[in-house]
């Protein structure tokens, strides 16, 4: 996975509470073959096809709405359509959890802010924003506002790291666990 | 003295090798059983060149896709058959054992691995399909697991989980004649709901659920995920280690000695606590079946078809009307006298060696009046209902017996229900579409299907006993 520092793009702003996963991708765009590639035309495609939506434009990656994004159905397509777009972070004051973690999975900033600074980051001017994992901070124009992300999950993105990256990083405590197992349970193997 | 502590309380504690700030738990995998439909897992180790950690403790077995006709011909679906040759190609370049189609221990994955003796008392046990909870009928901790996660534990052996809550089940109380899991475990569902258990790691307890069998005691795990359960399990007991004992992968000589010693240490304590509790008299348990498109839309036999008029609550006759539109039935309608165009025998919930007997029992000497499919759980299945004489009472009666397969749970290798056919069935999932395209599945124990066969619409079991 692409490890994320800082990014600096152009944003779509989504003035929409609870964009529910189905929202995200419509099931019936789920039928093909389960591949990343190819979900990024599907992206939101209901939900813009409303007057007086924004609709996602080529160059931004970086995506602001308001609370409760990405609730609904765990189906991870929902994290594909938008990292295929070109997506790397997502703005809001709380997500759906499942969400959340896919998002990690996939290598795309899950960023929380204050229901006050979302608004901000919405009503800003059409300018590039900035986003500073290190740091938890975004930037745009004259706004200045912190995020909160999980501490692992933190990690991860920075790193690069998927979850079995992550977990090969503990390969000294699976070989702790298995050396004392091996003792306390020698029946677990399959007799051969 | 250390706190009380359950069953799934002492399974979690052996598995746990580091544990997170966010509550999530690094836990050990000793069982993975991959199928036909492991291959995007398969897939993403291959993309970052890693390796299956501990093929030693991984096995496939060929079940979702497998033509249940012509074994030993090849393949005539394509498609079909690229899904079964990838299983081979893929366990074969890790070195995994391989249950495939040519092997006489081929079979349903969770009928396999059980029969086998590769799933422990003490064990946790995955595999990327969500009956994988019918291994805790051992007293494993065993679910099903999705597709980033194989990929996780074949590069790993390991997976990250957050700990469920814990509630129980009992069901104390004599269970009448002719009464078997199957109807306790619809009971269950239509009691507590298809979601009541979300979040849970269900234990089954008490007298009523202590006097099944091995496969009665499956059966009930396998539909825990019915009940939104995260798993469920039955503590081991003597019944248990009598059905393990000897089995192929199952330990023996001094380690089965020492693993008797530490599984009689597996049952919850006296006085541990559970965050719920649900209790059922089994007196009260009727032979069941569903009527619509949830397992939870189940009923004893003997009553009717609900009416959505008279329901306080506006969701739930909401959905009755859905399940009656797609089910062709009218409220009030007598259960007994509803007519069926099919039945099946077969799934990971009732295709062992007892429930053949029992469907075997109902049939003997009689037709069927309307044509079905029997497909054993596994090819030993198979094997020991030929010799037991149960293949001939089923063909005898106008039943087609077949290979074993995952078949018409699912009807991915093409044995499907036609749309708008009913279908008497013993599986575990009477949704929409499930046995096919406009398929209705009525759910029920393998002796009512028998009982259903027999008459040409469901009817009570109890009846012919
Ligand atoms: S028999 Fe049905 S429920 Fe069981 S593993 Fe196969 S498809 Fe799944």
């Amino acid at each position: 996975m692409r490890p994320f520092t800082t990014e600096t793009a152009a944003m779509l702003k989504l003035p929409v509470a609870n964009v529910d996963t189905d929202q995200l991708i419509p099931a019936r765009f789920m039928k093909e073959p389960r591949k990343p590639e190819g979900y990024g035309r599907f992206l939101l495609h209901d939900l813009i096809a409303e007057a007086d939506m924004p609709k996602p434009e080529a160059g931004q990656t970086i995506l602001v709405a308001r609370r409760n994004f990405g609730c609904g159905s765990s189906r991870e397509a929902a994290v594909y359509a938008l990292a295929d777009f070109g997506f790397r972070a997502v703005i809001a004051p709380g997500f759906g959890d499942i969400f959340a973690s896919n998002c990690v999975k996939n290598g795309v900033v899950p960023a929380t802010v204050s229901e006050a600074d979302a608004e901000a980051l919405l009503a800003a001017g059409n300018l590039p924003v900035t986003i500073d994992l290190e740091a938890q901070r975004i930037a745009c124009g004259n706004i200045v506002v912190d995020f909160t992300i999980d501490p692992v999950w933190r990690t991860q993105l920075l790193k690069g790291w998927d979850d079995i990256d992550l977990t090969l990083a503990e390969a000294d405590g699976i070989a702790a666990f298995l050396a004392q197992d091996a003792a306390g349970r020698p029946w677990a193997a399959p007799r051969r | 003295m250390p706190a009380p502590l359950t069953l799934f309380d002492k399974l979690w504690r052996s598995h746990v090798v580091t544990e997170r700030d966010d509550g999530l738990a690094l836990l050990w995998i000793d069982r993975h059983f991959v199928h036909e439909g492991s291959h995007h897992a398969f897939g993403q180790i291959a993309a970052r060149g890693a390796k299956v950690a501990r093929p030693d403790l991984t096995f496939g077995v060929a079940d979702h896709y497998v033509p249940t006709r012509g074994r030993g011909l090849p393949i005539p679906d394509a498609s079909v058959a690229r899904m079964v040759d990838q299983l081979s190609a893929n366990t074969a370049a890790h070195g995994i054992t391989l249950f495939g189609l040519d092997d006489a221990r081929q079979g349903i994955v969770h009928v396999t691995g059980t029969e086998q003796g590769l799933t422990l008392p003490g064990l946790t046990v995955v595999c990327g399909d969500s009956h994988t909870s019918t291994h805790g009928a051992f007293g494993a901790y065993a679910f099903g697991i999705g597709a980033s996660e194989v990929a996780h534990v074949l590069a790993t052996q390991t997976l990250w989980q957050k700990k469920p809550k814990r509630m129980r089940v009992g069901v104390d109380g004599m269970i009448g004649l002719g009464i078997t899991a199957k109807d306790i475990m619809l009971t269950v569902i239509a009691t507590i709901g298809a979601d009541g258990a979300a979040g849970h790691a269900i234990e089954f307890a008490g007298s009523a659920i202590r006097g099944l069998s091995m496969e009665g005691r499956m059966t009930l795990c396998n539909m825990s995920i019915e009940a939104g359960g995260r798993c469920g399990m039955v503590a081991p007991d003597e019944t248990t280690f009598a059905y393990l004992a000897g089995r192929p992968f199952a330990p023996a000589g001094d380690v089965w000695t020492a693993a008797i010693d530490d599984w009689r240490r597996l049952p919850t304590d006296a006085d541990a606590a559970f965050d719920r509790e649900v209790a059922l008299d089994g007196a009260d348990i009727a032979p069941t079946v569903t009527w619509g498109i949830s397992p939870e839309q189940a009923l004893p036999i003997t009553a009717s078809v609900p009416d959505p008029a008279g329901m306080a609550d506006a969701v739930k006759a909401a959905a009755t009307r859905d399940a009656l539109d797609y089910m062709a039935l009218a409220p009030g309608q007598k259960l007994d006298t509803i007519a069926v165009d099919r039945v099946f025998i077969g799934s990971c919930t009732n295709s062992r060696i007892e429930d053949l007997r029992a469907a075997a029992g109902v049939l003997a000497g009689k037709r069927a009046k309307v044509p079905g499919l029997v497909s054993p759980g596994s090819s030993l299945v198979k094997q020991q209902a030929e010799q037991e004489g149960l293949a001939r009472i089923f063909t005898e009666a106008g039943l087609e017996w077949v290979e074993s397969g995952c078949s018409m749970c699912v009807g991915m290798n093409g044995d499907m229900v036609a749309p708008g056919e009913r279908c008497a069935s013993t599986t575990n999932r009477n949704f929409k579409g499930r046995q096919g395209p406009g398929a209705r599945t009525h759910l029920m124990s393998p002796a009512m299907v028998a009982a259903a066969a027999v008459t040409g619409h469901l009817t009570d079991v109890r009846r012919f006993s």
